[in-house]
């Protein structure tokens, strides 16, 4: 066995922070979904804001070990948020993306001490009350946020003073294209941080990182706010994008979708929620295309046959897949 | 005169109506080199527990270089200077031990808090964290998964990790537990490396890395310090034969 | 006033019928350590089978309940069997993730057999109108939801804590392969474990319809009340089930008859507040 040196230590530490082709492969593909499906670009857009909120799902649960029930109150409240700064006046996008992320980082570090103090199921349940409690709110309030019927009125300025929101959505997929992509580097950013390593670390041994002198309450604290921001500030892209809020999206069923996104593209691999996403959207799509109850009923079934079988999701898939590619092109 | 590395005063700890600790008064002076054994269940796994704030005491004080520590959570104690190894490994099975040595080193030098910091272009925080691997002989497999090195070498990096913050008190909770006799001499050769100026409180089954290291024995029996001596003099204890080493020795 | 005793009456009728639904999901959550969110699609799956029996086949109303229950425990059972039994010693995300997948499929199932609208139930004339106690007139339905609970809850609480199948499904829980070990069927202690549970779930959702109505989403829209009620209770704490039940039974009604305007905002944020408080439950220890 050969020794390990120095600069091959250093190499490997480099080495982990590397794109993967799965990641580029994604980005590349999701441009040139504009150009070969130019008639669905409304839904390629949504997929970039789904694979945005799961993404930052996974910051929580897939490198933290900490599983929220309840993440769409923070997509919801983002939504809202920036819905609400367009229909009073303010329809600058940037800004409005930026409140939106604001609002529900706020609302997550309010709530981050509590999170970071409870362990196992209780995580579950207190992250899933933030959701419902967020959901009743906003159903009881419709003088602001226009209840049942969704919030509507939302006029948006033009992008960078430059680009409208044309009807075909054209400049509405680029936008979320562009700030999915800023979030995703910003994301790599954290996880390939000393602070994303410790977060790793609480994921591994919850009960060990103390005695290495990490505050596990301090890191969660922080993996919490900033999983509620990109969580916001998806939200906010959906809500400008699409110039309605609807309830909905502080709901029970969308924190369950987003998990199941995650699943289904791969926890722990910050791209999967983006694959997760585009294949759940697409595949409801198609089958509720044919009929809402069978998307349904297909939703049941191949989350069973996942949980059945496959662990890994797509990306673990991929990963088998590109590593078995690479061997056979630099044969041993 | 200087304070005492780490201090004990009348350290009590009760589960409902069970003293397991009782009255304990320790002093582990700076750079000392001290034993604590006991029999099974005489409290000794509580009462580092007790040390490293994973319990909380029901009376009594600690004292770390003479200031406080009730109070303070496991790693504000870590960082102020307290390391600790595990009885039965706890470690990170996924991640390597250069990664987890990293996130140790990290830590000690202020790195964490700013999410944005890329960890890799810290190419010091690697350099410590491999220099710290290859000093407990563990630089051959710093790349592995933890999971898939041997039992033996996990400890090594029990050691390791304690070592990367630095700490001024180091309590090793049965350092050879579960070695094979293959692996004992790495780990051996390890701690007696340790730098003299660490003073270090060890739980030890093994007699005879007791009587080699410790510079003072203090004997522990039902949560209660039965007494303390130089090795000699508990190896003469009449006491302490009947109700340890004699059931252990022979 | 007098007004004001029938809606406790109702809170505390509606606090039975959580405690008989989310008694079950308190054993396998609390006690099994099953995170089966389908729970409350088998209470709706003895919630059709009630509705059906008596509104097309002219079942009595207690016949059907009993039915409701057994046909729950059925299906709970089959569904252990052929699924959830291979994900025990899954972690419960994957349990979650599976069992919404059975929640999915169910809801889909009872949209496209029944179809998506309210489903009613019609009620024997004894059980019908009100009840005069001294100057008091009271819901006969509502105190029949009270009786029924009540002799459930005796009942559970003994074969529990009291019997050997309980002191063997505790004891399958705290170490299984010993158990086993002891000569214990242990798979099939869970599946009944599994199916009494179920069956409560049955009777429970067969007694909620005249309450709560009954439509394809039950089984979402109750998830997240049975979970909460659970976990406020203490996993695993029959006890702090009922008790749990009790509080948000008798909370929603009186605090939606009091304050509609706020509806249900007021059940989750006093969840929250004894969550936060007490992360282990009103009833169970510190972990």
């Amino acid at each position: 066995m050969s020794d390990i040196t120095l600069d091959l230590a250093r190499i490997m530490v480099v080495n982990r922070a590397r794109w993967t082709t799965i990641e580029v492969a994604f980005w590349i593909a999701a441009a040139a979904g504009y150009f070969l499906f130019p008639a669905k670009l409304v839904l390629l857009t949504q997929m970039l804001i789904g694979g945005l909120f799961a993404m930052s799902l996974d910051l929580l649960l897939g490198y933290g070990g900490i599983a929220s029930f309840g993440h769409a109150a923070f997509f919801g409240l983002g939504a809202y948020a920036a819905g609400l700064l367009a229909a009073h006046g303010w329809g600058e996008p940037l800004s409005g993306v930026l409140f939106g992320g604001l609002a529900a980082g706020g609302l997550g570090l309010a709530f981050s001490s509590v999170i970071a103090k409870v362990r196992g199921a209780a995580v579950l349940m207190v992250t899933l009350c933030i959701g419902l409690l967020l959901f009743e709110a906003a159903s009881r309030m419709p003088w602001l946020t226009g209840g049942d019927t969704g919030l509507q009125g939302i006029d948006m300025w033009p992008l960078l003073g430059l680009f409208e929101f044309d009807l075909f959505g054209r400049t509405a997929f680029w936008y979320a294209y562009a700030v999915a992509f800023l979030l995703y580097l910003a994301a790599r950013r954290y996880i390939h941080s000393p602070e994303g390593l410790a977060l790793k670390g609480i994921r591994e041994n919850h009960d060990r990182v103390p005695m290495l002198g990490v505050s596990t309450a301090r890191r969660k604290m922080i993996a919490f706010t900033i999983s509620a921001t990109i969580a916001g500030m998806a939200g906010a892209l959906l809500a400008q994008t699409t110039q309605i809020v609807a309830l909905e999206t502080l709901s029970f069923e969308r924190s369950v979708a987003a998990l199941i996104m995650l699943t289904v593209g791969g926890l722990g691999t910050l791209i999967g929620g983006f694959i997760g996403a585009a294949t759940f959207i697409w595949a409801r799509d198609v089958l509720s295309a044919l009929n809402p109850v069978y998307w349904m009923f297909w939703l049941g079934l191949i989350l069973i046959a996942l949980m059945l079988t496959a662990r890994g999701g797509l990306v673990g898939a991929l990963t088998l897949l590109t590593n078995y590619l690479a061997r056979e092109r630099h044969p041993r | 005169m200087t304070a005492p590395a780490l201090e004990t005063k009348a350290l009590c700890k009760q589960f409902g109506a069970l003293k397991v600790t009782n009255e304990v008064s320790l002093r582990l002076k700076a750079g000392g080199r001290q034993a604590l054994i006991g029999p099974n269940g005489a409290g000794k796994s509580t009462l580092i527990n007790l040390l490293t704030g994973v319990l909380a005491p029901s009376s009594g004080s600690i004292l770390l270089e003479g200031a406080p520590i009730n109070r303070l959570t496991t790693d504000q104690r870590v960082a102020l200077g307290l390391g600790r190894t595990f009885q039965i490994n706890a470690l990170f099975p996924h991640l390597s031990p250069l990664e987890s040595i990293m996130l140790a080193v990290a830590r000690r030098n202020g790195r964490l808090g700013r999410p944005l910091q890329a960890l890799h272009r810290e190419t010091d925080t690697t350099d410590e964290a491999f220099a710290l691997a290859c000093s407990v002989g563990l630089g051959r497999d710093c790349l592995r998964p933890t999971a898939e090195l041997a039992y033996g070498r996990q400890r090594l990096l029990e050691i390791a990790l304690a070592l990367a913050g630095r700490p001024r008190v180091l309590l090793l909770d049965e350092p050879a537990a579960g070695v094979p006799a293959s692996e004992s001499f790495e780990l051996m050769q390890a701690i007696e490396a340790l730098p003299r100026d660490v003073a270090i409180l060890f739980i030890e089954h093994d007699m005879d890395l007791v009587f080699r290291f410790a510079e003072t024995i203090t004997v522990l029996v039902a949560g209660t310090v039965l007494c303390e001596g130089t090795p000699g003099e508990i190896a003469g204890d009449s006491e302490v034969r009947r109700v340890y080493l004699g059931v252990a020795g022979g | 006033m007098l007004g004001f005793v029938n809606i406790l009456l109702g809170g505390i009728a509606y606090g039975f019928v959580l405690f008989l639904m989310a008694g079950g999901l308190s054993i396998t959550l609390g006690l099994m350590g099953f995170a089966n969110m389908a729970h409350a699609a088998l209470a709706m799956v003895g919630g059709y089978t009630a509705a059906l029996l008596i509104g097309k086949a002219g079942w009595p109303f207690l016949a059907a309940v009993v039915m409701a229950g057994l046909t729950a425990a059925l299906t709970g059972a089959i569904l252990e069997r052929t699924l959830f039994r291979r994900l025990y010693q899954a972690s419960e995300l994957e349990q979650v993730l599976l069992t919404i997948g059975v929640v999915y499929a169910a809801i889909a199932a009872a949209t496209y057999l029944v179809g998506p609208e309210q489903m009613a139930i019609a009620v024997p004339a004894w059980l019908d109108g009100n009840l005069r106690i001294g100057p008091v007139d009271l819901n006969r339905y509502r105190l029949f939801l009270i009786v029924t609970g009540l002799v459930l809850l005796v009942s559970l609480v003994g074969l529990i804590e009291h019997t050997t199948f309980g002191a063997k499904i505790r004891a399958a829980v705290f170490n299984r392969r010993m158990t086993a070990s002891c000569g214990i069927d242990v798979d099939k202690l869970y599946a009944l474990a599994f199916a009494l549970g179920s069956a409560l779930a049955g009777i429970g959702g067969a007694l909620s319809v005249k309450l709560l109505g009954l439509d394809p989403n039950f089984p979402i829209k109750f998830l997240t009340e049975l979970l909460i009620v659970v976990s406020v209770g203490g996993l695993g704490s029959l006890r702090g089930t009922f008790l749990a039940a009790m509080l948000f039974g008798i909370i929603d009604v009186v605090g939606k008859y009091l304050l509609p305007e706020i509806g249900a905002f007021i059940i989750y944020a006093t969840a929250l507040a004894l969550l936060t408080v007490r992360p282990q439950g009103l009833v169970g220890r510190p972990r």
